[in-house]
């Protein structure tokens, strides 16, 4: 009866780890299926022809396979979007966590979390019928589908993850701290961005590697707003990001072409696990502190 | 006394700062406030009863948009009976049963790796795992496992969150009367993050309903009505990737705000729900 008893409770252990380590075996699949399915393109076309050529005319009789354009776009796209974002993201999640009244702090925190919710085919949407042609008459261009728009979208996009995590971080600092600062004569806007912000600095460093990790995977929303041409990045031309690559041919893809497209995901991929170690690395220094 | 004053050049400093964080929020709050407002009065007047309850005909060159609104529902429902005893079962796990510090170093590590990945990934793996590899076809049920993994951490996270609230006490008790440990975590633990679980589930509600990019290649862009075990089998497009089709290729930006105002008025519902079941449920610890 007690052996009974005994195996029925490892049975059940067994299950529980097995649903535990379902995570891993995701992550596991993606890696390898990652890998396994880009790295033959990359053999073919070459390392330094793909990573580093400048034309990518996938569905030409002589086709050219070069990434740079779609690499640098992503790149500039979201360093553009966090030159933008992440001041207004900042400052407002400094007025969140010191200055806001209870009620205001409510509602604004409210109207943050819906910003996070509104799915990215509606920013792309209101981009495409807004944005885009504002852009065209404000700046007298043929057309606003461009970089310069799609960073705009990708900054409204990243400031909810900057604003939350900011807020959390200033919110640890200890009381202490300011209350010293005061004593000392400061004044409380001072006290905020002399005492406090430096506190929290690894706290707010990652909520600018989390806005940095959103923007960089963005695809639905870029893709309607970014004119979508393999350009070579320039502010005010149509570009391609990563994403929006992969996106964008993935349907009637076939051959050494969709392979293209699986080896583009993995270079996205490292530099999202690159982003994922840093933004960990400021997490964890964050704790510590 | 002196009356203490401050420097010019301080006051300047402080002025600029407050006016630029007060901007700041103004900004934040004028988007949400732009766009929840842009969308709404673009969208409702063209939400018709007519476009709610049928499907496209190309005969009489209609849209209608029933079979993309249950393709939403049957995803969701889908995606929650696996993601949910998946879920709350590592987040067990992880609580009740793993000493090995490894093991729950590394769950825990792949958990937030899992979170950090774009849906585009999620989209294109589930594509070559789920349709491809296990031979589903473009089909609601591949898309619905995709968004299992992609939910996976949020689940986990929530659960384990409440599970922690549970009073060590309460099972050293269950195990003082003689249960056994699967019968202590039946009776006492798991009823304990009922709230983690349901505060999970609205979260992935939300993360399903926004979700596009994961669901163009694994779910595919049919809008054929079907029932609930047929569907899962068929390729189907849920809201937004109808949305995204309409506005993009079709450039029919009535329906395409029609179905942006119903995403908008959804993701009001659920935020408010969130806020609404965290409230409550942060009351009834407090007891």
């Amino acid at each position: 009866m007690k052996k009974k008893k005994q195996l029925f409770e490892t049975i059940i252990h067994g299950v529980f780890l097995i649903l535990g380590l379902i995570t891993v075996g995701s992550v596991l699949l993606i890696t390898i299926y990652l890998i396994i399915s880009g790295i033959p393109a990359i053999r073919e076309i070459g390392i330094i022809d793909f990573l580093f050529g400048t034309q990518w005319k996938s569905t030409d009789a002589e086709p050219s396979f070069g990434i740079l354009p779609f690499i640098l776009t992503s790149v500039y796209g979201t360093a553009g979007a966090v030159v933008i974002g992440v001041p207004v993201g900042f400052l407002t999640a400094v007025y969140l966590a010191k200055i806001a009244p209870p009620k205001i702090k409510t509602l604004v925190t409210g109207a943050v979390g819906l910003l996070a919710g509104i799915p990215s085919v509606v920013y792309g949407l209101v981009g495409m019928l807004v944005l885009v042609p504002g852009v065209r008459v404000l700046f007298n261009l043929p057309d606003g589908a461009n970089l310069f728009s799609a960073i705009i979208v990708l900054a409204i996009m990243i400031l909810p993850s900057i604003i939350n995590v900011s807020v959390t971080a200033l919110e640890s600092v200890p009381k202490e701290y300011e209350d010293a600062s005061l004593a000392l004569g400061a004044t409380p806007v001072e006290t905020y961005f002399k005492v406090s912000v430096p506190a929290a600095k690894s706290g707010i460093a990652a909520a600018v590697v989390l806005g940095v990790g959103r923007a960089i995977g963005e695809a639905m929303a870029v893709i309607m707003v970014s004119g979508n041409v393999a350009n070579m990045p320039s502010l005010f031309q149509s570009v391609r990001f990563l994403t929006t690559a992969v996106a964008s041919e993935m349907s009637y893809s076939a051959g050494l072409q969709q392979q293209a497209l699986f080896s583009i995901a993995l270079v996205l991929f490292l530099f999202i696990m690159l982003i994922n170690a840093t933004l960990n690395f400021f997490l964890k220094r964050s704790k510590e502190d | 006394m002196e009356k203490q004053t401050i420097s010019g050049k301080r006051k300047f400093y402080i002025g600029t700062l407050r006016f630029l964080m007060y901007l700041s929020a103004a900004i934040t709050c004028g988007l949400v406030l732009f766009i929840v407002i842009y969308v709404l009065i673009k969208g409702i007047p063209n939400i018709s009863w007519e476009l709610l309850s049928t499907q496209p005909s190309y005969i009489d060159k209609s849209i209608g948009i029933l079979p993309d609104i249950l393709n939403t529902l049957y995803i969701i429902i889908a995606a929650l009976l696996i993601v949910i005893p998946v879920g709350a079962g590592a987040a067990v796990y992880l609580t009740e049963y793993a000493k090995n510090k490894k093991i729950v170093a590394i769950i825990e590590y792949t958990a937030e790796t899992l979170s950090g990945i774009p849906s585009i990934i999620f989209g294109l793996v589930g594509m070559l795992f789920f349709c491809e590899f296990m031979n589903m076809k473009t089909s609601l049920i591949a898309g619905a496992l995709t968004l299992v993994i992609m939910n996976l951490p949020t689940i986990m996270r929530t659960t384990q969150e409440s599970l922690k609230t549970v009073p060590q006490s309460y099972r050293e008790g269950a195990f003082g009367l003689g249960a056994g440990k699967w019968r202590t975590i039946r009776t006492v633990v798991l009823p304990g993050c009922i709230d983690g679980i349901i505060t999970g589930c609205i979260l992935s509600i939300g993360r399903i309903l926004g979700e596009s990019a994961a669901l163009l290649f694994t779910a595919g862009s049919a809008h054929v009505l079907n029932g609930f075990f047929q569907a899962l089998g068929d390729p189907g497009s849920t809201l937004t990737v109808a949305l995204y089709f309409y506005a993009k290729e079709r450039g029919e930006f009535g329906v395409a705000f029609a179905i942006a105002a119903i995403l908008m008025i959804l993701t009001l519902l659920i935020n408010l729900l969130a806020a609404f079941v965290g409230a409550v449920f942060k009351k009834r610890r407090k007891i």
